[in-house]
């Protein structure tokens, strides 16, 4: 069954278009203020939306997201409280694909089967939990995939030609390619390497291609958008949002409309791309 | 919260890890796909050098004239006289080279890291023992060594700071969360995964992912090796009863690996009750008072919350200040064949200065537990049981602390 993402992709291919995938952190700064960012997305130019499940311990991820996470945190979000954003969320927007995206802990704790269920009550369509490799399969991929969310892999830099079928296999919905040997939101990619590691996983895969980790600019999303089906953009937004916030971690009148003007920014960008290459 | 669920008795509990790295439900590779290939890698060079005589022959030399192996096993006739029960013996893992058990592990560990050409050396550490051991075996190889460190602990342990530069580590703080080693750990592990191809992480207890928990019990097995030969020198027989502290559980692991078969042997692992067990954010005693979760590369029990957020536990000793435990840890007290306690701060203290006064022996906060907890079992039991426990750091670095919590102004 094709879900929101196989859809979206599919679309965006018809009219020659890069996805362009948006992050941010379910709860940051704050409950009220995130919901209110998520429904502004899709408008400002996300095709698809990541939702950051926050967690105390985000080894994956640079130091922009990991403040986020404590925000959250700290603001008192929990796993319930987003698939809640994502229910509510779903009351005005039916096409939009969400992914949360996260770690094992506090879905090994939810437990996975109740989580797996709640997600797909909510309208969650696929989960990236960046701790659970291919040799886990078991624990969360293949019960996700059998209750018709998608499971969505990183492949990095690391991933050789020979791990990379292992990577591939049970993967769903799109291949997130990791740009750098690193953390989120830290060195800026080179697009001459991604291009050529997008191609060999394109080889690979009938699935779309996104490219994320350090995209951070108009320019730097289109550069990286050659050849790959989607650009994910999150470090900046989380730092847009976070210049907004007083001393105290609190949200201004601004908050939300700053995020909205990089999304729209950035959009901009990646449209430029298509429309120069159209002429 | 998931349920451990009961378990049969197994044939034997020494198989572990499956090739999976599980021990039962616990251990495993929950690592970022960065890593994935890195510990794949790892885990088949350190299958080569165990297979290899020459390794094990380098190591064992280092370990005899460099870290100081084999400590001696000393009977404790004063404590002994003063519980008045169990024939008391101490491991003296605190006279090996840089005061602790920590430098079996780095010696083997640095072997490995040179057989497999990396050429730059990363390292966590809490109360800076590891750290301390670490920047040793990178001085003495000449390797560049990176030492991740909370900011709380650069605070709280100055002199091991002072220590790793002098020994030519650079030491970086680390802000994040709370400022403390389970934060260390996350730093270490970013950076590991930014520098794979020239970088080994020496990871300082035997926790982490697969193969690390089981490499690191096997090179801390030296311990309980040794103690089988010395006890059955000494007494003609083995022990009667182990005790050990457990943080990560490197040091206990160490002891109780080669004599988990020997079903008469009773065995204790002492985790770090703090103000108690009442409130979680009060101890680190993650079996004791956890439940089973996934962090840092492998599931074992935890401290946190409902909602599965990692909590910064307490313990007046920072080398078991950790939120975690080693998965084979969290098997054997699923299994029953492992009884683990808690000791709080308050009667390791007592411990700690028990032993001083009795032995002349200034014991590290950490094995102060364990003697806090034999305080308890040896009046309990016969004077012919022989009792050993791992006295695995020597105190020099806690005097501080200790006299700041006795209110002593130095």
């Amino acid at each position: 069954m094709a879900t929101r993402i196989d859809k979206r992709f599919a679309a965006l291919k018809k009219e020659g278009r890069t996805a362009f995938v948006t992050f941010t952190t379910a709860g940051d700064p704050d409950y009220e203020t995130s919901l209110e960012l998520l429904k502004r997305l899709p408008g400002a130019g996300a095709d698809v939306v990541e939702l950051g499940m926050p967690f105390s311990d985000p080894m994956a991820d640079g130091p922009a997201v990991q403040a986020s996470s404590q925000r959250a945190l700290k603001a008192g979000q929990t796993m319930k409280k987003t698939l809640q954003m994502v229910r509510e969320f779903r009351k005005q927007d039916n096409d939009t694909p969400i992914v949360l995206m996260g770690y094992y802990n506090p879905i090994y704790v939810y437990p996975v089967d109740a989580f797996i269920a709640d997600c797909v009550e909510a309208g969650v369509d696929g989960l990236i939990v960046v701790d659970v490799p291919p040799e886990a399969d078991d624990e969360l991929c293949l019960p996700a995939l059998k209750a018709g969310l998608n499971f969505i892999r990183l492949a990095t830099p690391t991933t050789d030609a020979k791990r990379l079928p292992v990577v591939l296999t049970n993967t769903s919905g799109f291949v997130y390619y990791v740009s750098i040997a690193g953390i989120t939101g830290t060195k800026a990619p080179d697009p001459g390497e991604v291009h050529a590691h997008v191609a060999s996983i394109k080889k690979k895969t009938e699935l779309p291609v996104a490219v994320g980790f350090g995209v951070k600019t108009p320019d730097q999303a289109r550069a990286i958008a050659q050849g790959a089906d989607g650009v994910v953009v999150g470090s900046a937004l989380v730092e847009a949002l976070r210049s907004t916030l007083d001393k105290d971690g609190r949200p201004g009148s601004e908050t939300v409309e700053k995020v909205v003007d990089v999304v729209r920014h950035i959009a901009g960008g990646l449209a430029t791309r298509e429309t120069a290459a159209v002429k | 919260m998931p349920e451990a669920s009961p378990m049969e008795t197994p044939n034997t509990y020494r198989a572990g890890p499956d090739e999976r790295g599980h021990f039962g439900l616990y251990g495993g590779r929950f690592v970022a796909e960065t890593l994935m290939p890195l510990i794949l890698d790892l885990e088949q060079a350190y299958k080569d050098a165990q297979a290899d005589p020459d390794f094990q022959r380098e190591l064992d030399e280092l370990n005899t004239h460099y870290g100081g192996r084999p400590s001696p096993l000393y009977y404790a006739e004063r404590l002994t006289d003063h519980f008045g029960g169990a024939k008391i013996y101490f491991k003296r893992d605190e006279l090996n080279h840089t005061g602790s058990h920590k430098i079996n592990n780095c010696l083997g560990q640095i072997q490995l890291a040179r057989r497999m050409g990396k050429t730059r050396i990363i390292a966590e550490t809490g109360a800076g023992q590891h750290g301390v051991a670490v920047a040793t075996v990178a001085a003495r190889f000449g390797l560049p060594c990176v030492v991740y460190m909370g900011a709380t602990d650069i605070e709280r342990q100055a002199p091991n700071v002072f220590r790793m530069k002098l020994l030519g580590a650079e030491v970086r703080p680390v802000t994040a969360g709370t400022g403390t080693l389970k934060d260390a750990m996350n730093e270490a592990l970013r950076d590991w995964v930014a520098n794979v191809h020239d970088t080994f992480y020496i990871i300082g207890t035997a926790a982490g992912p697969h193969p690390y928990p089981e490499m690191v019990r096997n090179f801390q097995s030296v311990i309980g090796n040794e103690v089988r030969e010395q006890m059955q020198e000494a007494e003609g027989r083995l022990p009667d009863t182990l005790v050990a502290c457990i943080g990560g559980g490197s040091n206990a692991i160490g002891l109780f690996h080669p004599f988990l078969d020997d079903k008469d042997v009773a065995i204790y692992g002492v985790e770090a009750g703090g103000k108690g067990l009442g409130k979680p954010e009060d101890h680190c005693a993650s079996m004791n008072g956890g439940a089973p979760g996934v962090l840092h590369g492998n599931r074992t029990y935890l401290l946190q919350d409902d909602d599965g957020q990692i909590i910064e536990g307490h313990s007046i000793s920072a080398g078991l200040d950790y939120p975690g435990v080693g998965p084979e840890h969290s098997w054997l007290r699923d299994s029953g064949r492992v009884t683990y306690v808690a000791i709080t701060d308050a009667e390791a203290l007592e411990a700690f200065q028990l032993c001083t006064k009795l032995e002349g022996i200034i014991p590290a906060l950490e094995p102060s537990h364990a003697l806090a907890h034999v305080a308890k079992l040896a009046p309990t039991l016969p004077k012919d049981n022989l009792l050993v426990m791992n006295l695995c750091g020597r105190g020099d670095k806690d005097v501080f602390a200790v006299a700041k919590h006795l209110g002593v102004d130095m």
